[in-house]
């Protein structure tokens, strides 16, 4: 199944009863879909005076482009800051993500051994715990760390990306069903040549898994993208909060007027995994589809 | 054990190494301290001690406590069937065959990829009492007095859970991928019995893709129970009258805004075994009304 359906439709089959009742509960149903972007947008370019208008106008007049420049060099919204936290936490989680879940996922693709399926059912059943039942143990061993390792923890991003490098349940599966799909005679004629497991794995297994590799970083980069209950928590000074935090933060400072600057400020957030999303549209909807997990 | 057989232990928890102790220290560590700190009294600052089953006692008579459990309970009642009902008839629209079928899919798929925190923003101004969108558009219609929605206790949880819909889209494809597999000539023998459209849905599609809707109502199910990111935005502490007091937001709330970790980590088990219980409930119903092809 794809977003860009390549069947043929012919005139006579858009014509039926059928079809008509379903043309016309689709457009009203995605009119009412589309009407939030459509005065997000909107409100992104007023001036603060311009949101309070009645009745309020769909084009904005003086249409406030500013606004898209004020929002990364005001002091209420440093979006500026708030991304390069972001990328710093992304870079280091997407590639621990992707790296560590690789090695482990070929542990389980590749090599038989006794006590795999056991271990991967476990690894399997540990997808169903959210964060909010082991949250406040980690909190304390991370405050642990910091008291008998000489590095601080709580208030870094560590706790934030150090446990991706651990390997994540939900990529290791996706990428041990992708490994399962290579024949395993390429690993053993591979073998047969002295290439060792590490080899094979670098050699033969990766430079093959590539589509897959992608799905999982994308998604990783999702998930850190959305995170807003992990940087509450461990996160404790405004100059380290990352784009869901420090927007966050700036609305209940506030409460709540500067709509403009936080509408344009939403934009700015979801632009980037829209663009995302048309790059690798049937990556995200193939994934969705098997997996049921967004980012 | 043979000599290989050894060999291939080792490779295997070699490769699995990065998981093995990942989940040591990130999952069953936090799982059993959790445990342990649950029968503690637990303020962070000073060591936990012992008090048995003192704080499940607490939460049981703890009115804030089973606030937290209805608002959690009555959102998943209302939120859960209302966005598998929608989700699955926005499938079936966009499975029948007519054009411009990849831009309605498109369209009704986006909500569901906008990040939690601009999805709070967005909808804080969309509800916004006296100049968000929703209520302009109602008084437009001649509604006089319409809702303050989340400033009004009455309307606070229909408001959240009538913003959840718009994000249905990710279930929706699920759905559709569902749909794809529903075996056609299934369909034509029951048009060949005479059935009509909506007989047809009844006796064939839904029956067909019941092991799809039961994937779905498992993941719903744990998303709700850990509803967290939106109403902590929207409505600070569930109010007015803590009526959108989620059961994370309280468990929270214990942990580090009171620091209670012991009552929090009472909470924690509590959540663990809830989701348990109902994924586990929902997989036992699921023999009666799941019907897997070739089965």
């Amino acid at each position: 199944m794809s977003m860009a359906a390549g069947e043929k439709i012919s005139p006579s089959e858009d014509r039926t009863k059928k079809a008509w009742l379903a043309h016309l509960s689709l457009i009203i149903i995605c009119l009412l879909m589309f009407v939030p972007f459509l005065w997000m947008v909107s409100t992104s370019f007023k001036t603060l005076d311009k949101t309070m208008e009645y009745p309020p106008r769909w084009w904005p007049k003086p249409f406030a482009w500013r606004n898209y420049v004020d929002v990364f060099f005001s002091e209420k919204v440093n979006l500026l800051l708030w991304t390069r936290n972001t990328l710093i936490i992304e870079v280091l989680s997407v590639s621990g993500t992707v790296i560590s879940s690789a090695i482990v996922a070929y542990g389980f693709a590749k090599i038989q051994f006794k006590g795999r399926g056991v271990l991967f059912v476990i690894m399997l059943s540990t997808m169903m715990i959210p964060f909010p039942v082991t949250m406040v143990p980690l909190f304390t061993i991370f405050r642990w760390l910091g008291d008998h390792t000489g590095t601080q923890w709580l208030g870094t991003f560590k706790p934030l990306w150090v446990p991706t490098w651990f390997g994540q349940a939900f990529s290791i599966f996706l990428l041990r069903q992708f490994f399962m799909t290579i024949p395993d005679e390429l690993s053993e004629a591979a073998r047969i040549d002295g290439c060792s497991e590490m080899g094979i794995f670098l050699r033969v297994v990766l430079p093959l898994a590539k589509p897959a590799l992608v799905v999982v970083a994308l998604f990783a980069f999702m998930g850190t993208w959305n995170d807003f209950l992990g940087p509450l928590i461990y996160l404790q000074r405004p100059e380290q909060f990352t784009l869901a935090l420090g927007l966050q933060n700036f609305q209940s400072q506030q409460g709540g007027t500067d709509w403009n600057y936080l509408m344009t400020a939403s934009v700015l957030v979801i632009l980037p995994v829209l663009t995302l999303f048309f790059l690798a549209q049937k990556t995200f909807i193939e994934g969705i589809a098997t997996t049921g997990i967004k980012g | 054990m043979t000599k290989l057989e050894r060999r291939n232990l080792f490779k295997g928890l070699a490769f699995l190494s990065p998981w093995l102790i990942g989940f040591a220290v990130f999952t069953l560590l936090p799982i059993i301290l959790s445990f342990y700190f649950s029968l503690c009294d637990y303020s962070l600052l000073q060591t936990p001690v012992y008090r048995g089953a003192e704080n499940y006692r607490t939460l049981a008579t703890d009115p804030v406590f089973w606030q937290s459990m209805r608002v959690t309970a009555k959102f998943a009642l209302l939120a859960l069937p209302s966005g598998m009902i929608l989700a699955l008839i926005l499938a079936l629209l966009l499975n029948v065959k007519i054009r411009g079928q990849s831009i309605y899919r498109t369209i009704i798929f986006l909500p569901s990829l906008v990040p939690a925190v601009a999805l709070a923003m967005i909808w804080l101004w969309l509800y916004n009492p006296k100049l968000g969108l929703i209520n302009l558009g109602l008084r437009h219609l001649g509604v006089s007095s319409p809702p303050g929605w989340l400033s009004d206790p009455v309307w606070s949880l229909p408001a959240l859970v009538l913003m959840s819909l718009w994000g249905v889209g990710n279930t929706v494809i699920i759905y559709l991928a569902g749909l794809q597999d529903v075996p056609a000539d299934l369909y034509e023998a029951a048009s060949l019995d005479g059935a009509g459209t909506l007989a047809k849905i009844w006796h064939v599609t839904i029956p067909s893709i019941s092991p799809v809707i039961f994937f779905n109502l498992i993941i719903a199910i744990i998303g709700t129970v850990q509803q967290f990111t939106l109403p902590f935005i929207m409505t600070p502490s569930g109010q007015p009258a803590r009526a959108t007091y989620f059961y994370t937001m309280y468990l929270y709330d214990n942990a580090f805004s009171y620091l209670k970790m012991g009552q929090g980590s009472a909470m924690a088990w509590i959540q663990l075994l809830i989701i348990l219980a109902l994924t586990g409930i929902a997989f036992w119903t699921s023999k009666r009304w799941v019907y897997y092809q070739g089965k």
